[in-house]
């Protein structure tokens, strides 16, 4: 009787381990597919821009290029040479950095201070405040083009890259307000009474006791707001053009102005160009990210 | 000269008031803790002296001094909170100085002072650590230690021990009643745990909707509490309050239950007025430990009563009975065996007893 029992339960055992094995490998053979299907655009990306434009209308979308060919990534980064109608990206990357690092900084700073405020400084009627402010993320982009463009020409900043600082930083201002003041609310107030009792004073508290333990929010908030305001094309095609336009506003002109033959190795390079930033913060910020919000630095 | 005084003091947040004409002092030295149910204004009332609130009428003295206007950083007080409040960013050294530091504070006095104060509470190995490296208790003493380096004329506990655990919570208990022994400053200290507040003050100020009811030495507060709020939110379980009249006759006084038909002769209560006792409509309280199930004083009354009910606790027992349908709760040793649902002879301690008036629930 004991044997038979025994053996059923091994047998259950076995297969159990059986039926296991073979989801997992049913799981992984899934992801595979999905990974796959992610990367396959990238791919087409990277190969058709090290392809010469003979390889492009010879081989397949699919086919390796017959050797790493550079010469398409060296066009779209500083142009041919020959002088009018050469666009180029090179100029447009610098104003875009120009445009991105004030903006994020900028942004991140009042949206720091803010949230510290509404949430360790209440006053009367602060919940308004923090409404309308909410009530800025959902205003559609193209609702302030207008109102915006008025401002811009008012402050003599029209057509500059410190006009794209500022729409940026003032459209950014409601989402990193939010970001902070939604971890500001977290952080118990009676730190901030204690370092009155100790002493300390508004900005004190903010840059001694807050903004050190802030790290995982600012990384969300740096992450967030570089991708907005790189990816950004409505604005940059709005409120600038020729020489103060941004990478986005640029790679468009340059893919859609072709005069003759679409270059498609040059505007697959171009295009990786424009997108390789947010790539690059993502994987740097990414891990600090994660480690910032593993360490658990708030509580206690 | 009054290290703290606290003269007609009223709070309210918008329409809610949450402090009402609040009168209290301290004297140097003294452990002043404020005792109340969640939502009494306590909390209110140590973040006022802290300076953290603003006042809507009265005043503060500290050391004759009116300090209703001062910032919390001039009013010569620290702060120990239930979140402990360490400084995440700092290491202990670096919380404990940050306050002198703030002050202008030269380097060697800071140094001593830090040096003085974590050998004192033997956190003087930690001092490079992370709060978030320390166990709960030694945040805890960290905590205490940065409120001592400042050397202030009051301290301001704002129920510290409530985040610690059962047994940490009475070794820290008695640790702060040692701090307080040796150092013997001004403490104000809010809690919402009677024992330790029976434990560790000199005076207690019971709260109740942002009044306070009592401020007593502890003994006072026990024995003779004022009213019936006082009496049933102080002792575990708390004091029976049994409803019934007063009968008053040439030179005896007694008192009847509802319901019941014979007289608690109480001749020997110690009246705040005699007159106009008869049929008053009162509360008589007895506390369940000094119900007893042999007799012990000559003064005992005996009575018999109904049990219905026993709550084994380990050490001690509470059984529950029935006077003419009002519950009487008694502690008794466990070693004693009382039978349920039959009459039992009990003694009550007449010279415990407190009497309340039943409409103003006041102690007469």
């Amino acid at each position: 009787m004991q044997d038979k029992i025994n053996t059923s339960y091994k047998q259950l055992e076995q297969r159990s381990k059986y039926t296991n094995m073979f989801l997992r490998w049913f799981l992984y053979l899934v992801l595979i597919l999905f990974a796959l299907y992610f990367i396959f655009p990238l791919y087409v990306m990277i190969v058709t821009s090290l392809k010469t434009m003979e390889e492009i209308r010879q081989g397949t979308l699919l086919t390796w290029p017959s050797g790493l060919n550079f010469d398409s990534w060296a066009v779209a980064w500083g142009g041919r040479g020959y002088g009018a109608g050469d666009t180029f990206l090179k100029p447009y990357f610098w104003n875009s950095i120009k445009m991105v690092v004030p903006a994020v900084f900028f942004s991140t700073f009042i949206g720091a201070m803010t949230g510290y405020v509404l949430t360790k400084w209440r006053f009367k009627g602060d919940q308004w405040v923090f409404l309308f402010l909410l009530f800025g993320c959902f205003i559609p982009f193209q609702a302030i083009l207008l109102p915006m463009a008025r401002t811009l020409g008012v402050l003599g900043i029209s057509n500059s890259v410190i006009g794209l600082v500022l729409v940026h930083t003032v459209y950014g201002i409601p989402f990193t307000t939010l970001f902070f003041r939604n971890y500001y609310i977290s952080v118990p107030t009676e730190l901030v009474k204690a370092a009155r009792i100790d002493g300390a004073g508004f900005f004190k508290i903010f840059f001694k006791i807050l903004l050190p333990i802030s790290a995982p929010i600012i990384v969300v908030t740096v992450i967030w707001q570089f991708t907005q305001i790189w990816n950004d094309f409505l604005f940059g095609s709005t409120f600038s053009f020729g020489e103060a336009a941004p990478i986005q506003v640029a790679l468009n002109n340059m893919v859609l102005s072709s005069t003759s033959v679409k270059e498609y190795n040059v505007d697959m390079a171009s295009a990786i160009i424009a997108g390789v930033p947010t790539l690059i913060v993502y994987v740097l910020a990414g891990k600090y990210f994660i480690r910032g919000l593993t360490s658990g630095a708030v509580k206690g | 000269m009054k290290t703290l005084k606290i003269e007609e003091l009223s709070k309210n947040f918008g329409t809610t008031e949450v402090l009402r004409k609040i009168n209290l002092e301290i004297d140097e030295g003294n452990f002043l803790v404020l005792l109340g149910p969640s939502g009494c204004g306590k909390s209110t009332l140590l973040n006022i002296i802290a300076g953290l609130e603003t006042i809507n009428e009265g005043s503060v003295y500290i050391d004759d001094y009116n300090v209703s206007k001062v910032e919390p950083k001039d009013r010569n007080i620290a702060m120990v909170f239930q979140s402990y409040a360490l400084y995440p960013s700092m290491n202990v050294r670096e919380n404990m100085i940050f306050g002198l530091k703030q002050a202008k504070v030269s380097k060697e006095k800071i140094e001593e002072q830090l040096q003085k104060v974590s050998k004192f509470l033997q956190v003087d190995a930690l001092l490079e650590r992370k709060p978030s490296q320390l166990s709960g208790g030694q945040r805890q003493r960290v905590a205490i230690g940065r409120a001592l380096v400042r050397e202030p004329r009051i301290f301001l506990f704002d129920e510290p021990l409530s985040n610690l655990d059962a047994k940490l919570r009475v070794e820290m208990r008695r640790e702060i009643k040692k701090l307080h022994q040796q150092l013997k400053t001004t403490v104000v200290y809010v809690t919402h745990d009677q024992t330790e507040a029976m434990s560790l003050g000199t005076n207690i100020a019971i709260m109740n909707h942002g009044v306070i009811q009592q401020n007593d030495t502890p003994e006072n507060i026990y024995n003779k509490p004022s009213n019936t709020f006082v009496a049933d939110f102080i002792g575990s379980p708390s004091m029976n309050l049994i409803k019934g009249n007063l009968k008053q006759s040439s030179n005896q006084i007694s008192f009847v239950a509802n319901g019941s038909n014979f007289e608690i002769p109480i001749n020997g209560y110690d009246f705040k007025e005699k007159s106009n006792l008869e049929k008053k409509e009162v509360f008589f309280g007895i506390r369940p430990e000094h119900i007893f199930s042999k007799k012990s004083n000559e003064g005992d009354f005996e009575i018999n009563l109904r049990a219905d009910l026993s709550e084994y606790i380990g050490h001690e027992q509470i059984v529950t009975f029935d006077y003419e349908n009002q519950e009487v709760l008694a502690k008794f040793p466990s070693t004693i065996k009382i039978e349920l649902s039959k009459n039992t002879k009990l003694y009550f301690d007449l010279t415990q007893i407190s009497l309340f008036d039943a409409k103003t629930k006041e102690r007469i």
